[in-house]
């Protein structure tokens, strides 16, 4: 693995590109991050992911990876002795690859809806969000992470997501504390690995960020 | 083998990817027929978050969404394998697989919906058909030349997608517009390596004009 030439096409506030970023850090894989300009995508990108033309995506010895989960999976499969992310028992396997595609079907969305939206539509959101909360503090349970005792798939899937609950509580105007106390827990224990610890933004930049993003979509 | 069972209805392209999975694999299961207009204690149970189906049962423990199922099935049963074993071609294969399932939806919506929605769908539609036209250019199997993964991922597109268009009479696949993708999708059906998996299309065809019309007839 010595003469591994790894290449990471990333995006700061991506919570997509923070798992890769997390995954490559566990796994202690050296690695050269481009960050992208979404509104002026580098041919590189284009050329690598010409079908979804997003970040983040993984190039490994000039071959692509796209799609962060996909991305992660092929992380742990390539640089398997260190710091496993999936499980070994194919049902427990089953599990965290139900709650990775849970996340990205149910929380992204329902997250994404309570800063661009307003009302009712955004009352609405709040609700479908603090709900998705309550669901995965359910699946995480007594554990101190999703993968157990340590760090896991899901656990990767999902921290990214915490650096911009600042911003989602500021235009939501309520508490992830108040609501679900055992879910920020569970983010302020991971936040405590350097993997993570480096690799998520700082909470003030998101909200700056999407600041920006409401005017330029004349949210305000 | 342990106690495997199947919660689905015959004609969902979801449940019959995983049919598609144990068969390869020669798996015995029993199949429990649901009732969606009237969801059964059993489903709700099982799958909580989405009360879809399928959800498949092995030794009783549930795992839900078509596309985890079929990679449990491939790690917990012997036989031949339905992932290849390079980790950039299953990096490959979940591309491909999760790009197909994904677009399954604006898909669904041409034939569901209608007016605007309708319009929508259909250029997503489009879209989708186009990257699928270029990437099956002179290919059979989405990967390494061998049927895997992505090609059971492929069935709505490959079958289902033929049949709505016959149902309904909404014609998006033309061999002017889509001269690659029917090509692949004529081998597709008619090789004999999957036409023994696939469900018999004078029968889905029969069902989904029945489903079609009586949608029709309510909306009136």
């Amino acid at each position: 693995m010595a003469n591994d030439e790894v290449i990471l096409l990333d995006f700061w506030p991506s919570m997509f590109g923070m798992r890769l970023r997390i995954a490559l850090a566990e796994k202690e894989v050296k690695y050269e991050s481009k960050e992208e300009d979404l509104r002026n995508k580098s041919p590189l990108l284009l050329q690598m992911n010409p079908v979804h033309k997003k970040i983040p995506v993984l190039i490994h010895n000039g071959k692509p990876i796209c799609e962060s989960i996909i991305a992660v999976e092929y992380i742990d499969e390539v640089w398997k002795d260190k710091a496993p992310l999936l499980p070994t028992d194919p049902y427990e396997r089953a599990q965290a690859r139900f709650w990775a595609d849970y996340i990205d079907k149910k929380f992204f969305d329902s997250g994404r809806k309570i800063w661009t939206t307003k009302g009712e539509e955004q009352e609405a959101a709040k609700k479908d969000f603090i709900e998705c909360l309550k669901v995965l503090e359910g699946a995480l349970g007594e554990k101190p992470f999703f993968g157990g005792d340590n760090l896991g798939f899901v656990d990767v899937a999902l921290i990214g997501f915490y650096s911009w609950f600042f911003a989602y509580e500021t235009y939501g105007n309520f508490s992830t504390e108040a609501e679900c106390p055992k879910f920020v827990t569970w983010a302020k224990r991971c936040m405590q690995r350097d993997s993570v610890a480096k690799s998520l933004p700082d909470q003030h930049k998101v909200l700056e960020f999407v600041q920006t993003l409401r005017k330029k979509y004349g949210i305000e | 083998m342990g106690d495997v069972k199947l919660l689905g209805l015959w004609y969902s392209p979801f449940v019959h990817r995983v049919e598609w999975a144990l068969k390869i694999k020669g798996v015995e299961y029993e199949f429990i027929e649901e009732n969606l207009q009237n969801k059964s204690p059993l489903l709700l149970e099982s799958n909580p978050i989405h009360k879809k189906i399928p959800v498949f049962f092995h030794n009783g423990k549930p795992i839900c969404e078509s596309m985890v199922i079929v990679e449990y099935i491939d790690e917990a049963f012997e036989g031949p394998s339905i992932l290849p074993k390079d980790p950039y071609d299953r990096a490959i294969a979940r591309f491909w697989a999760k790009f197909l399932d994904d677009k399954l939806q604006a898909i669904g919506k041409t034939f569901f919906f209608k007016g605007e929605e309708q319009e929508k769908a259909k250029g997503e539609a489009y879209e989708t058909l186009k990257v699928l036209d270029n990437e099956v250019k002179d290919k059979k199997f989405f990967v390494a030349d061998k049927f895997g993964f992505a090609d059971i991922a492929a069935n709505f597109v490959g079958l289902w997608l033929g049949v709505f268009e016959e149902a309904t009479g909404i014609v998006l696949v033309t061999r002017e517009k889509f001269p690659n993708f029917c090509a692949w999708r004529d081998e597709y059906i008619n090789c004999t390596q999957n036409k023994e998996y696939l469900p018999p299309r004078d029968e889905l065809l029969a069902h989904f004009q029945a489903r079609f019309q009586a949608a029709a007839a309510a909306s009136k």
